[in-house]
């Protein structure tokens, strides 16, 4: 089948001789992948800055497909059932699970236990191969996956697979109340949908922080806030502080993770010497312009082995970090509830539908953010017969 | 779509009337404060005390997919994982490599370093076994160049350019290497 193939770091294709999935778990099941999209997570494998990202990998965390075939225990999907496929492989019966935390399963990687099992994402996310190729198999089908509401548009269906419930849970995690100041660092596809679903928790005022002037005119627009160019002000943080009476948002996510730009020490640590995992720039934005007791959603990824950030800043100023991988699982009834309410259009956010085959040149235009592009959406050879 | 709130809405008025915003200041934004929750402070994710969070590693595991090949697990767990990913298992040097990241914790460097050690030599020994297998890789196709001619003509000569340099500068020295 056809897949992609990671070479290196900046270096990936997709090959036609990959061997097709195959049942492996009495729970698994394979699904034809109709829709997949490139996420700023595969960035940072991209770049080659997640530890034991092995050369052969297919990459892809996003996707939607039909069922082709099912593993004997699997009861609730049928073949030919059209399922939203959630980033996060979860096992439904560990005390994580129970709990509501499906990032955080601690029966789908063996690899590592601070991170839970991920589609396409490394051996150090348990070592599956992703959903950036025809076929995927997907482990505990009954668990994750779920069957595609009938007027739920495909476009909507693949952004309810990450973006959507990772936007709102950063926007969650900050437990904003009536009235609060938001700051989201990061205007793409993750801050963009943080910062509209911070209105629907009752966000007073959305402020978003980018250096891409496209992101930021359409941040302005889909999600009606505020929307400010670092590379325009002296210092972000003063910047942020002046604007909120001088005490600070109340609420700072970060949206950037471990590949942030803006700070010629932290890239030169972090990107050239690779004595830190990627630059932590927006995380010590956060924490410096957040108010004392306020709190720090992080939901840009950060990996291991560790960041330089400000946390004697954040021990003084007493404030509460909340962070973790999205729980897609838990959040995917509320999410297409506010879709069909008309709260949320995710496939707005979609500028580029690219087929498979020409996946260098899609990492390459998401990457450098050619185009004006914000997300892009890649289709298999055989979703288009 | 409307634009820019500020321009809508008078957050001074209404945080110095004293009280909350109420939906009505927000009228333009389709479900502001749908989800409006007081007792999300402090809020998700959270340990739920009430659940058997106390049990330990004693649940009912889901049945275990065979091992048949080899799989490198964490020492800080006792076992491998109920479901595991079978791309790409450890092999040649770089497998060496791995291998000995994992007699290391999640908490060590050697770990993390050793890996990312592991992944560079991996990148060699893909161009040998494309080598092997008749197939030159084409990194101008792979980095996606043909994107940037389309869509950032400057961009691409820029990186041509370093490259360029970069091969100078080696040959430069290999040759002045070669007449010592
Ligand atoms: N926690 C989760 O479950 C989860 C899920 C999906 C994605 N993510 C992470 O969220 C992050 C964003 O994802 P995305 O798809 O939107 O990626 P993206 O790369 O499209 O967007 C990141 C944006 O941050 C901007 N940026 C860079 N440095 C900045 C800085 N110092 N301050 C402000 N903005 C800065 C970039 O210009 C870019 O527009 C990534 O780290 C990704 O891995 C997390
Ligand atoms: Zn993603
Ligand atoms: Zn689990």
């Amino acid at each position: 089948m056809l897949a992609v193939n990671y070479r290196g770091p900046y270096r990936i294709r997709a090959d036609r001789d990959r061997p097709m999935p195959e049942i492996l778990h009495p729970e698994d099941a394979i699904v034809r992948v109709t829709r997949t999209c490139i996420c700023g997570s595969d960035l940072h494998l991209y770049h080659g800055l997640v530890p034991d990202t092995r050369v052969g990998a297919t990459f892809g965390h996003e996707f939607i497909g039909v069922v082709e075939e099912i593993g004997p225990d699997v009861k609730k999907l049928k073949v030919g059932d059209q399922v939203i496929v959630p980033f996060n492989i979860a096992c439904g019966k560990c005390t994580f699970c129970k709990q509501g935390l499906f990032a955080n399963c601690h029966e789908a990687n063996p690899e590592a236990t601070a991170v839970g099992g991920v589609f396409g994402y490394s051996h150090t996310a348990g070592g599956f191969n992703g959903g950036q190729a025809e076929y995927a198999r997907v482990p505990y089908a009954d668990v994750g996956p779920m069957v595609i509401p009938p007027d739920l548009h495909p476009d909507d269906a693949v952004l309810l697979t990450d973006v959507v419930p990772t936007g709102y849970q950063a926007a969650e995690m900050g437990g904003i109340q009536p009235g609060d100041t938001v700051v989201v660092f990061g205007a793409g596809p993750i801050g963009i949908m943080a910062a509209k679903c911070s209105w629907l928790f009752g966000a007073g005022r959305v402020i978003v922080i980018d250096h891409v002037e496209y992101r930021l005119d359409f941040v302005r627009k889909y999600a009606q806030c505020e929307a400010y160019n670092f590379k325009s002000l002296e210092d972000p943080v003063a910047f942020i502080k002046k604007t909120t009476d001088s005490l600070g948002a109340d609420v700072c996510i970060d949206a950037v993770g471990v590949d942030a730009a803006g700070s010629a020490m932290q890239t030169l640590t972090g990107k050239k010497l690779l004595m830190q995992a990627g630059a932590a720039t927006a995380l010590h934005w956060a924490i410096n312009a957040v108010k004392k007791g306020g709190v720090v959603s992080i939901i840009g990824v950060y990996g291991p082995p560790a960041n330089l950030v400000p946390i004697g800043s954040a021990m003084n100023k007493g404030v509460t970090i909340r962070t973790n991988q999205a729980s897609v699982k838990r959040l995917l009834p509320r999410m297409i509830d506010h879709i069909q309410k008309g709260h949320l259009d995710p496939k707005a956010i979609i500028t580029h539908h690219i087929p498979l085959e020409e996946v260098p040149d899609a990492y390459r235009i998401f990457n450098d953010k050619l185009d004006n592009c914000i997300k892009t959406v890649l289709i298999p050879p055989t979703a288009r017969v | 779509m409307e634009e820019n709130t500020r321009d809508n809405v008078d957050i001074k008025a209404w945080s110095k009337k004293g009280g909350a915003p109420t939906p009505k200041d927000f009228a333009h934004i389709k479900g502001w404060g749908a989800d409006i929750d007081p007792e999300n402070d402090p809020t998700y994710p959270m340990r739920n005390r009430e659940k058997e969070d106390h049990g330990g590693y004693d649940w009912e595991r889901p049945p275990l997919q065979p091992v048949n090949m080899e799989v490198l697990h964490s020492l800080e767990r006792p076992n491998i994982t109920a479901v595991f990913g079978t791309a790409m298992p450890p092999h040649g040097l770089s497998g060496q490599i791995r291998r000995f990241a994992f007699r290391y914790s999640e908490a060590s460097y050697i770990h993390w370093l050793s890996l990312i050690m592991a992944d560079r030599v991996n990148v060699v020994e893909g161009v040998i076994d494309d080598l092997k297998r008749g197939q030159v890789p084409n990194i101008y196709a792979e980095k996606g160049y043909k994107a940037l001619w389309k869509h950032d003509r400057t961009g691409l000569f820029k990186k041509l350019a370093v490259g360029a340099l970069v091969t100078t500068a080696a040959v430069a020295l290999i040759a002045r290497k070669a007449k010592d």
